[in-house]
This record gives C-alpha cells, structure tokens and sequence, in this order.
C-alpha cells in the first residue's frame, strides 16, 4: 500500500481543498456580486459624496419601495414613490416606519436594487439599511438614505426601483446604543 | 457466486461464510455485487414512491395522499434514485469491472472498499426513517433549495444532512479508491490509450466524485448551520442571499448529472462493439470527449438558474457553454453509429437495451438542447418538460445502461447464461412502458403543467392517466429483471470465458464465473 | 423488422401532430402566447425543435439502416474500419455551425426580454405561502390573489369547474398595448411567477427584486402558475391576469381604488359597532375556506403532529386572548402567519368567531373588530 500513499494523498488534498471552495464560494459570490452588482445588493459601507460632476444631461428616476416582511408589524413607506434626480446629485430620501404594537421592535432593512447592474452605481452615502433599527412601542420616525447616482451609470439605464424588505431582528438585536432611536 | 479455481501461486485467505463475509469482505467481487444488489433495492424503493406520486396523479383532484406527503415522495424519490440507485449500481459495476480490466488482482484501497460501500445502507436507513418522523421527511426537493429548507422546512432536515453526509464520504472514498486503481495497478503494457473505454469514464467519473461531493457537504453543511445554529448564508435578513443556496448546489449539481451519465457511456462503449463485432471507432476522440463533457460541466450550472434574476450577460455566457457541450456529446452518439455501421449485428439482449439507449438519450439530449435555449427556457424551466428531459437522460440512459451491463456481464459474474426470451421479454415491456411514462410529459409541460404539484388542471388530466398507466407497467416489468437475476444466479447454460462472441477485453479472459481472485499475477498486455 | 417500421411510421405522425396544438383535452405544445415576445419565444422552441426532429431523422435513419442492413443474420462480414479524423472534424464542425445559428435569435429574444425601461404601468408581485400579492405603484392599490376553487372540488366531492386550480378571487388587471413592468418579491421561500402567454416566468426572491416586462396585444384572460417548489400548496397558488383595453382598466382602476376606500371607511366604522352572529359564521366559514383551510382541513382537524387540530383546542377554548393573538400575529417558527396584516378587521373578527364555534367548538362567543383592532394595537383584554 505504499506505493499508493501519495496519490491518496494528493487526493484527499484536493477534497479538503474543494470542501474548503464550497464554503469560499460564498465571500466569492459576495466579491463578484459586489463588483458587478448582478443581485442587486447594494454595498453596506457608506459611499463618499462626488466633489463635482453632476450630470445635468441625463434624468433619472428612482422608484421607492418598502416591504415590510408578513412577520414585521411596523408600518413603513417611503415618503415619495418615484424621483427623478440627475447622476451626481446628492438626495435625501425618508422612509417612515411606526411600530403599532406595545413592544419595542428592532427592524433591519435589507435593500435590493434592480436592474442589478445598477446596484454598482446607486451609492448610499447614509441609510437606515446599513444598521439595525430599533423603534419603541406605539413610536414612530422618519429614517433616512442619502444618495446619489454615479455618473458612470451605462447609458441603458432610465429607472433604478430600491425595495427595502424590512425584517424583525429583536431576536438578534445587538443592543448597540448607536442605533438606538426611540422615535417620537 | 464464486468458484474456487486453483489458478493461482500463493495460498488465498479462507474466506468466512455466511453473513461474516460480506460484513468483511474487502474482495471486489463481493463488494461490486454487494452495491449492485442494494442499487437494485434501492430502484425498488425509489420506485414505489414514484408509484405513490403517479397514483395520486393518476387523475385531478386529491384522492390518496396530502400535499405535503407527496413532496416528500417527490424529494425522498429522487434523494434515493440519484444517491442509492443510480450512483451505488455505477459504483458496483466498477467493482466488479475495473480491476479485472486492467487486469490488476483488487481494488487499490480494499478496506476502504468494504467500508464504502456498508455505510450507505446506514445512511439511507437514516434517511428513509425519516419519513416517519412527526411532521414527517425531507419535503423540499431532492435541489433542497433554501429557505425552504432552512426556515421553513421540519426537523427531518438534520437527518437528512447527516445522510447526505454520510453518502458524500462513500463516493469520495469510492472514487478515490478508482483513480489510485486506475493510476497505479494496470497491467504492464496497458497503457492509457489502451484501456478500456469503460475504464476512461470512470476514471474521469471519479474525478468529477472528488471535486463536487465536497461542495455538496459544503452546501448542505451550510443548510445545516442556517437552519440550527443562527448562520444567514442564504437568509436575506441577516445579509445573505437565497440564490447563493442555488449557485453552490448547481457547481455540485451539474457535475453531478454527469457523474451519471458518463459511466453509462463507457458501459455502451464496450457492448455495441461486442455486437457489431467490430473495434469502437474513434476510439481517441471517444476519450477526448468525455474529458471535454467533464471539463465543461463545469461551466453551465446556472442553466438550472434561468429564471433566478441573473443578468443577460450571465444568462448568455451559461446558454453558450450549455449549447456547447451538446458537441462532444454528439460525437460520442455518432461514434457509436459509426461502430454500428458496417458490422455484423446480433441483437441479444445487453444490445437491445444498448441500442435503445442510444435512441431514448439522444432524445433526452435533444430536450436539454431546447432547455439550453434561455428565452425557451423561461417556458419550460420548472414544468413537466424538465421532467422528461432527466427521465429519458437518467432512465433510459443511466438505468438502461446499467441494466445492459447486467445482462452483459451476468454470465462472467455468475458462470450462467441468463434466460435470453425473459431477457427480450423484460427488454420489449420496459421500453414500451417507458416511453408511454415519459414521453408525454414532454406535451403536459409544453402546455403548462409545472412540476412538483400533486394536483393540476383539468386540460393535463388525459396525459397524466396514461402517464401514471406507464409509470406502473414500467415498475411491474422490472420485476421481470428481478426473475431473470434470481434465475440466472440459480442456474442456466453454462457460460464460457469469452460468453460473447465479439467481446474483447481482459474481463473475457478468466473463466466464468470470474475466480474470486483474478490476475493475482499480472496478464501480458500486448 | 415490423417493430422497427412501426416506430418509423410513428415518429412522422406525432411530429405532425405536435406542431399544432392537437386539442384541448391532449394539448401537446406551447403556446403562442399573446404578446410579441411570447411569439418570438415560440418560434425559437418550433426552431430548436425542428433542429432536434432532422439531426434526429438523419442519426436514426442510419442507425435503423444499419440495424436492418448490417445484421450477422445476413451473412454480412464486420469491417474493420475504426477511426476517421475527416469524419469526425465534419461532425464536430457541422453540430457547431448550428448552434451558433441557434444562439443568434436567441440571444436577440434574450435582450430584448431584459428591456424593461420605460414602462407604463408597474405592479409589485410579492409571492408568500401559498397566495400571491399585487400592488400597482401608479395608484393606491393592492390585494392578495388567492386559489378560488373550492377545496370541495379538490377533494372530489364537487364536480371541477372549468378552469379548477387556475382561478382565483381577485385576479390581476393590466392595460393592453401598454408596456406593463412587474418585479417581483417574496414574504417567506423562493416562489416563481409564470404566466405562458406573456412568456414571463420569474423567480421571487425573499429579500430581493426581480423584473420582467409585458406589452399584452389583446384583451382576454390568461392562467398561470406557481413555478418553485413553495411548500404544500405550491401547485394552488395560480396566477390570473386579466388584460383590459386602457379604458377599461382604468375604469377598473377607479372602481377599486372606491371599493377599497369603502371598505376602509366601514372598517373605521365597524369598530365601534357589532356584527350579529349569522353574519359572522357566514363571512367566517368563507374566510376559512381561503385561507386556513390548507392546513387546518375542512374538519378543523388538523394534521396531527403537523398542523394544530382547531376542534377541541385547548387555546380556542380556554384561552380567548390568545386565540385572538395568534391569529392577527402569528406564532413565529411555525406555519402559523400573522394574519393581522392579511384580512381586514372583518375578516379576522369572523373566523376567529367561526373557528370558536364550528367544529363542535361551540363557545357562543363572538368576537368583534374591535377585540382585534385591540390586540392588532398591542393593547390588552
């Protein structure tokens, strides 16, 4: 059995080695994803404004959903339902949630973007979406994304639709005092 | 099942009867029929539950079982075709076969083997027990994609990973038992470019084993974790994403289907030469081609993906890919074609069943060509037609295959010839009702009939009796495969170490029955 | 060989008779559709198809050849001939050039089917076990779209309707001629949205959107289906989408968006009034045949170690807070949806009376919007 050691060897190398692909290929498909953009997710670290650039040539619109899941009480929706913005403007946007019920409730707002390829170029310089949302009983609050629109935006792109699905996370909730908002 | 033949020059070990020698044995021989006879088991229970789910299709309206009963029909059926079926009977055929073909005196690893090959009856002893568990089994697909499998799926799904589990590690260990064979104890003078065609296949098979199986565990570990220990690898609220589930199941998946299909080639590569009595043509591009199958399955699995939400230039690059690997496929029905032509055909049974292969697959390769089309695609993905496209790839490729390989190599394993008239009788009722189970799926989907639905609408109503009336003669005729097994084991004509006037290969030079240890000493390849 | 000859006389006629679509109770092809891309979807299927019936005709026919001409019954001697690198460069090329033929209009129909800009009307399609959801973006309008056929039926005691498992309650409506967008959603598992005629089938995601696009030419009503696994009731969630000229549609529109506000105003009113009895258990039982029929069965009996049995509750019959709570919350890990954000107070404060009540539950009690509208509202007994 010697002379087979090696090659047994080698073989179970490679199995570790694609047991290992198996699990890579998640932060792989999240690279890939992040680098074009084809599920829809947007990144969840906050973009930096454009110094300059605004692109008064071309209008687009963006349409606001908000889903919240059945299992989510809260009620929320964005403020406007389309916008039509020029690439490089920086906007502000606010979805309003209240938490109809008698507990506290931590929310989380999970975006997706579509065309996909667009989710490159929307950048959110601040959303809600990018911490978890806690939201006393009975209160309610204006929750803000800021964004522009990258100017590099392929010209086949007229309307970008952003859908928050909108989670109960108090299972989860890290507690962490940053997020606290405890609304009006 | 064995002879003692004094053939050899060193004593052999006394092997123990009864039930200690197959929980012992490490001998090939006893292991390839040891997987053989579970496969066929298997085929039988798999089998059944296609007869509950054709039952309660047999006309519209629910009239035998509940809705959720019948997904885990669907999704236990297929877990048990794919991974105690088909897999294990491919398994067991390279057993008993490979060494013998390369003319080496066992497997590379034989304890390995033995160990193989028992833990799969414990795995999917585990699975089928499942089924009655409160809330019942694995309910979600034998594609287990998430989160129906992670969130919203019973608590069968920890059995059903560990099973899984448990049938990854004896196809890993199967398959790295084959390439340490293959690589390492051919004959002298069986070079590469000589060996069987058979032999190729599975060594690539093996291949495919140990790069997927791997991102199987992978997949269902993560599952696992989902579901149990707080993970959100596919659960969007905690920033995961559903179809990553898809994608990592599809890298496996792909691969997969070919694992399944290629050994069934090397199978129809070695009998229509022996029928035609004549050399296999284009024996090199044979072994290129399955080489270029392996390779680029994987690169198409997001074709299972169609409708995911990919953008078009994904969706493009997996259409082209998926269009392509219809070419080297082509190749090897025409090279069969072209071996056919010009012989001298006898058509005993391993031939009928060959022949029937290479029609009914084509028509299954046909029906993954329209699927490979994505504007297509969107009307079949997910109805009746997908359906019958594996069916006719899987049953009357894979199964017929093996099935072939059974009669073929009957007489070597048993020293009998097998009932030639029950042979042709099993072979005309099989292919008869097969085709009236599948062929009309392939009309139900194009209408609109999607899959896994235990209830439809009333214009699908006629394709479905005639579908389920095939789906029960289909099983009722492989019991005529299980008369011809028992009887040829018992007795029959006696068989000659050639049995097969065309045959070639160093299989046909031990006598048969096949002494328990063959090449102790190596042949001379010339 | 008359078998042989048989299959050889078979294949031409069900070829024929596949590319028409034969009848109604046997239909063997696809549909046309009724949009300019379903067309073009067709005939890339009749295209690919015809490919498949030639390269098939041509491999078959020597093949059969072969079978007939070179038997050992014959008398024919083998060749020897095994290889041919001209042949087998001619029969990798040709399969090739194909395929590329084939790939051209079909990677035209692909982008054009991905062209989603500019549309005139959107409508958010969320799938949820086992119903689907339709919110029109352009106006203030939304319902769920549920399985109409009556459970009756699918358990044979009723004789099926003519479109069984393809009707629902509130269908979708959309304007003909008009460049209509849909994305697509899920609340729970994968679900997948597919309507033949307008070859749209697309998946809906849990936490992500999807989108596809229509431009229906005529007037009608066209069936679909759920096409992912879902769960149970994965084969009763149809989808019906009914295409109305423009006028119409907005006339439709109009229509319900007042239905809507009425039924809104008489919720705020039934807050403060009290439904009697009969009309409970009447709009009750109704509520409970779409809704909690699936898994709680007609008898109330459940699915033991499955799905609670509601007759003989323990919870319905002695605990009445919690029975209203975990209808309008739902009871998180377990198939139980939270109801609360489904039915209108109506319907909540019906069939929780008529699940008190029938089944031999018998309580006599009757529960009112407002005992909803309070626990919906967090607040107490």
């Amino acid at each position: 059995m010697q002379l087979h050691r090696t090659l047994v060897t080698k073989l179970l190398l490679v199995t570790a080695l694609m047991f290992g692909f198996g699990f890579a290929l998640v932060p792989l498909y999240d690279v890939f994803c992040e680098v074009t953009g084809i599920n829809g997710k947007t990144s969840n670290v906050p973009a930096t404004a454009l110094v300059d650039g605004v692109d008064t040539s071309r209008e687009i619109t963006i349409e606001f959903l908000a889903r919240p899941n059945k299992d989510m009480p809260w009620i929320f929706k964005p403020e406007i339902r389309r916008l039509t913005v020029h690439p490089g403007e920086v906007h502000v946007m606010n979805y309003f949630a209240e938490n109809p019920t008698a507990q506290m409730i931590v929310g989380q707002a999970v975006p997706s973007v579509s065309p996909g390829q667009a989710a490159l170029y929307l950048h959110k310089i601040e959303c809600f979406c990018f911490t978890q949302q806690q939201l006393a009983a009975g209160r309610n609050m204006l929750m803000p994304v800021q964004f522009y629109v990258d100017p590099a935006l392929p010209a086949q792109f007229s309307t970008i639709t952003l859908n928050y699905t909108l989670y109960d996370v108090t299972a989860n909730w890290q507690g962490n005092a940053a997020t606290e908002n405890l609304g009006e | 099942m064995s002879a003692i033949t004094h053939d050899h020059d060193h004593e052999h070990d006394h092997k123990p009867s009864g039930i200690k020698r197959w929980l012992y044995t490490t001998n090939h021989k006893d292991i390839g029929t040891m997987y053989l006879v579970f496969a066929l088991l298997m085929f039988f229970i798999g089998g059944s539950m296609a007869m509950v789910i054709r039952l309660e299709l047999f006309q519209p309206g629910m009239q035998f079982v509940e809705p959720q009963f019948f997904n885990q029909m669907t999704t236990v059926h297929g877990l048990i075709m794919v991974f105690g079926a088909v897999m294990p009977a491919f398994t067991g055929l390279a057993n008993w076969m490979i060494p013998m073909m390369i003319g080496a005196p066992d497997m590379a690893l034989p304890r390995m083997n033995n160990w193989s090959f028992w833990i799969l009856p414990f795995a999917f002893l585990i699975l089928l027990l499942s089924l009655f568990m409160p809330g019942g089994g694995p309910d979600f697909g034998w594609t287990f994609y998430a989160p129906l499998s992670t969130t919203y799926s019973n608590d069968s799904t920890a059995l059903f990973v560990f099973s899984v589990h448990i049938m990854g590690i004896s196809s890993i260990m199967g398959a790295i038992n084959v390439i340490v064979t293959i690589w390492n104890m051919r004959a002298p003078g069986m070079t590469w470019m000589k060996m069987p065609l058979f032999v190729w296949t599975w060594f690539i098979t093996a291949f495919l084993l140990i790069m997927v199986m791997p991102v199987l565990a992978g997949a269902v570990t993560m599952v696992l974790t989902d579901k149990y220990f707080g993970t959100s690898f596919f659960d969007a609220a905690g920033g995961g994403d559903p179809v990553l589930f898809q994608h990592i199941f599809w890298f496996f998946g792909h691969p997969e289907v070919y694992i399944m299909i290629l050994p069934a080639f090397g199978i129809i590569s070695a009998i229509v030469p022996t029928f035609a009595r004549k050399p296999l043509f284009g024996y090199a591009s044979m072994v290129y081609a399955t080489g270029s199958i392996a390779i680029l399955s994987f690169l198409v699995w997001a074709h299972h993906m169609f409708t995911t939400g990919m953008p078009v230039f994904a969706t493009l690059f997996f259409m082209y890919c998926t269009m392509l690997i219809a070419v080297p496929t082509g190749v090897k029905v025409f090279n069969w074609v072209a071996t056919m032509w010009r012989g001298a055909m006898t058509f005993e049974v391993p031939m009928m069943f060959a022949l029937a292969f290479i029609v009914l697959f084509t028509i299954g390769g046909f029906s993954g060509l329209m699927l490979a089309i994505t504007p297509a695609d969107f009307q079949y993905h997910d109805t009746y037609f997908v359906v019958a496209h594996f069916h006719y790839v899987l049953v009357t490729g894979a199964v017929f295959s093996i099935i072939a390989a059974a009669y073929y190599w009957l007489p070597k394993w048993t020293g009998h010839m097998y009932d030639e008239r029950l042979g042709q009788l099993h072979f005309w009722c099989s292919l008869i009702s097969v085709n009236l189970l599948f062929f009309p799926m392939h009309f139900v989907g194009l209408a609109g009939m999607p899959r896994r639905i235990p209830d439809y609408a009333l214009q699908f109503a006629d394709f479905n009796a005639f579908i389920s009336v095939g789906g029960f003669l289909f099983g009722l005729s492989q019991l005529i495969f299980v008369w011809v097994l028992v009887k040829c084991a018992r007795g029959g004509e006696k068989a000659t170490a050639q049995v097969w006037e065309g045959a070639e290969g160093l299989e046909w030079q031990v006598p048969s029955p096949a002494p328990y240890h063959t090449f102790e000493t190596p042949p001379e390849v010339k | 060989m008359t078998n042989a000859r048989c299959l050889l006389w078979s294949l031409p006629t069900l070829l024929f008779a596949a590319s028409a679509n034969a009848s109604k109770s046997m239909p063997l092809n696809m549909t046309k559709g009724a949009t300019e891309i379903s067309q073009q979807v067709y005939d890339l299927h009749m295209t690919i198809f015809w490919i498949c019936c030639v390269i098939g005709a041509v491999v078959f026919g020597i093949m059969f050849w072969s079978i007939i001409r070179h038997r050992k019954a014959r008398g024919v001697q083998p060749a020897q001939f095994h290889e041919s690198t001209k042949v087998e460069i001619l029969w990798t090329a040709i399969p090739v050039v194909i395929l590329i033929g084939m790939a051209i209009p079909a990677t035209k129909t692909l982008i054009a089917m991905e062209d989603t800009s500019a549309a005139d009307v959107t409508v958010l399609v969320t799938g949820s076990q086992w119903k689907w959801h339709y919110k029109y973006l352009e106006h203030d309008l939304e319902y769920f779209s549920l399985l109409a056929t009556p459970r009756e039926q699918i358990a044979n005691k009723l004789a099926k309707g003519e479109n069984y498992l393809l009707e629902v309650d509130r269908p979708l409506v959309i304007p003909t001629g008009k460049k209509v967008r849909f994305l697509m959603t899920s609340d729970d598992v994968i679900h997948s949205w597919w309507v033949p005629a307008f070859a749209i089938k697309k998946d809906a995601n849990p936490g992500f959107i999807n989108e596809a696009w229509t431009r229906v030419d005529e007037p009608g009503i066209y069936r679909g289906q759920c096409a992912e696994l879902c769960g149970k009731d994965h084969g009763f969630m149809p989808v019906v989408v009914i295409a109305k000229t423009p006028e119409d549609y907005l006339a439709w529109v109009a229509q319900e968006e007042s239905r809507i506000a009425a039924e809104k105003a008489a919720e705020r009113e039934l807050l403060a009034m009290n439904m009697d009895m009969a009309e409970l258990m009447a709009t009750g039982e109704k509520v409970y045949q779409g809704w909690c029929v699936a898994c709680h069965q007609p008898t109330g009996g459940g699915l033991p170690g499955i799905f609670p049995a509601l007759k003989g509750s323990q919870l319905i019959l002695n605990d009445r807070q919690a029975h209203i709570e975990i209808i309008v919350n739902g009871k998180a890990g377990t198939a139980m949806q939270a109801f609360g954000k489904q039915l209108s107070l109506k319907e909540l404060a019906a069939v929780i009376t008529y699940t008190r009540n029938a089944f031999d539950n018998n309580t006599g009690d009757a529960v009112q919007a407002a005992d909803v509208y309070a626990v919906q509202q967090g607040k107490g007994e």
